[in-house]
């Protein structure tokens, strides 16, 4: 269906049908103490070359998608195959809606089965919901969804998931009864490896790999460890095209996995829209949030999709509901779903093993600069971080103004102990020539 | 017309109860199963759970519905019905039997003679149509 506005020829004839004279009379039932009674205070009408210029100068400011940076944490660089926003664009999808009508909702059901299909091929796990808001509270919905499979409240995280992931946990289950207890990373490794505070109380062990500082984890010994107590392990992917290199958490004895598709073909974009991932084990479907389909066949024995397992959402069962969303991120959903589709296996392991080598590079360059040091030594997907002579904000200050480089995140910003680390990330979008000038601008 | 065997004991609720000394099992009757369509899934308590009589214990979900089962007697479950999972329908096509919920370790094992017996239950059902 196409959006037209109105005429004001059309505006008048619809009033003179139901006998009014005014707009503002449709609205006489609105008490006039309430009523605003002004315009409202946006700026006149622009045209739409200053419309571009505007919108041009605020684009302008985003730096990190313009200069060479080497920044990740969460959100990272990675080449959109042109296709995508070229698919993603057409009207059928543009515009669509909740596929609530199943009947006239076929393409859309069928394009969210494929994506909940790859993503459960990408993960190891056996089913994945239609995406959530983000990897944030993706993660936080696991949090709650252990709590009740496990009807225990206390959830072990590692201070090596990303803090801001960790910041919206905290606020989700603010009010609820779980328990948070974070527990610190080794300093030599990176890794995970302090399991003491595991037991039998213990809903889940939150871990994320690779984690915040680029050091995958050895996600098998957590497995054990945390089923071990009766706990579920859940697993937070934030960087998804590591998918493409990395044994699956599935396959490591992951309970729940979640995570970040940013990566899949989507802008950085200042921070959003992204799209969260949710992924778990058959046994446990009845507990996942979010919007599930499913695949049936209609009288006729014709395949059909259909939005399923509705008892788990609270516009069916509000009190039981496994969670308040009842979205999903549709539109990016889709566009990730074509990135997949586009690179396919060979291409996902490809583009992964190009950002492994990049940062590879990156990592043994940096080793090599007098006073600069790896600061963990496990190993690393496409982030590391760098331990240097001094103040990494400093350092980090003076790349941005004398060699116009963004050369990471300093730690400090979130790990107030670490003054002098920052976390360098490479994708397949960065080039040996401006790794090679990091490099010197360091040195 | 529902079928309602005389040796078990109503609730207003739709369940039945089977008394055995001070273990009661519990499932839903012939009339709930109709209503409900073809159950695809029961929500089960655990072993160990106590439940004041009247309270929700469970939910079963059929293709059109959910609805919750509730306890007609105060108890601990003693035994939860684990196959019905695998097989639910089981519940449409023998509700007094294999459709077995829970057993129930009775708080006052005389509880279950207070319930409605076949005739008032029957009678019960004719009132609502």
């Amino acid at each position: 269906m196409r959006y037209i506005p109105n005429s004001p020829e059309e505006r008048e004839e619809m009033l003179a049908s139901i006998g009014l004279s005014n707009g503002a009379d449709l609205f006489r039932s609105i008490p006039g103490d309430v009523q605003l009674g002004r315009k409202l205070n946006i700026t006149d009408p622009l045209s739409e070359p200053e419309v571009i210029a505007a919108m041009e100068e605020m684009a302008a400011r985003n730096t990190a998608a313009t200069k060479p940076s080497f920044l990740g944490a969460g959100v990272y660089s990675h080449f959109s195959p042109t296709i995508v926003d070229h698919l993603i664009q057409r009207s059928e999808f543009f515009t669509s809606y909740t596929p609530y009508q199943p009947e006239i909702s076929q393409g859309t059901l069928q394009y969210i089965f494929e994506f909940q299909t790859l993503i459960c091929q990408l993960t190891g796990m056996e089913v994945a919901n239609a995406s959530m808001y983000d990897g944030s509270t993706a993660m936080a919905e696991a949090y709650l969804m252990a709590q009740r499979v496990t009807r225990r409240n206390k959830i072990v995280v590692a201070t090596s998931v990303h803090p801001e992931y960790r910041e919206v946990a905290r606020t989700y289950t603010k009010h609820g009864d779980a328990e948070i207890v974070e527990v610190a990373f080794d300093e030599e490794t990176g890794r995970l490896s302090d399991l003491s505070t595991l037991d039998d109380k213990t809903a889940a062990l939150v871990v994320q790999s690779p984690n915040f500082f680029g050091c995958i984890e050895d996600l098998q010994a957590l497995a054990d460890a945390a089923h071990a107590v009766g706990a579920l392990l859940v697993v937070v992917v934030t960087e998804a095209i590591s998918f493409g290199l990395l044994k699956s958490p599935g396959a490591c004895g992951a309970d729940i996995v979640v995570g970040e598709g940013q990566s899949f073909g989507i802008p950085m974009s200042f921070g959003g829209p992204h799209v969260g991932l949710f992924a778990t084990q058959e046994k446990y479907v009845r507990q996942m949030p979010g919007r599930l389909c499913g695949v049936a066949y209609d009288k006729n024995g014709n395949r059909g999709f259909v939005l399923t397992l509705s008892t788990r959402e609270q516009h069916i069962r509000r009190e039981k509901a496994t969670s308040n969303i009842c979205t999903n991120q549709g539109l990016i959903a889709l566009a990730a779903t074509i990135y997949m589709e586009t690179m396919g296996k060979k291409g996902l392991q490809e583009v992964a093993m190009q950002n492994a080598q990049k940062a590879a590079y990156a990592k043994q360059r940096i080793a090599e600069i007098d006073g600069y040091s790896i600061a963990f030594d496990a190993p690393t997907f496409n982030e590391f971080v760098v331990r240097g002579p001094r103040q990494a904000s400093e350092v980090l200050e003076k790349l941005r103004t004398e060699s116009n480089i963004i050369g990471g995140l300093a730690l400090s910003k979130y790990y107030n102990e670490r003054p002098n680390e920052f976390l360098v990330c490479a994708t397949e979008t960065t080039s040996k020539e401006r790794i090679d000038n990091l490099a010197d601008a360091l040195g | 017309m529902s079928n309602i065997p005389e040796n078990l004991r109503y609730s207003k609720d739709h369940e039945w109860v089977a008394a055995d000394g001070d273990v009661a099992s519990i499932g839903i009757t012939d009339y709930a199963q109709h209503s409900l369509g073809d159950v695809v899934y029961i929500d089960m308590p655990r072993v160990g759970d106590k439940f004041g009589a009247h309270e929700a214990f469970g939910s079963v979900e059929s293709v059109k519905a959910v609805s919750e089962v509730f306890t007609p007697i105060a108890g601990e479950i003693v035994e939860v019905n684990d196959g019905i999972n695998d097989a639910p329908e089981k519940v449409n096509s023998d509700p007094y039997g294999d459709g077995w919920f829970v057993r129930v370790k009775m708080d006052n094992p005389g509880d279950a003679d207070a319930m409605l017996s076949s005739e008032e239950y029957d009678e019960y059902l004719s009132t609502i149509g």
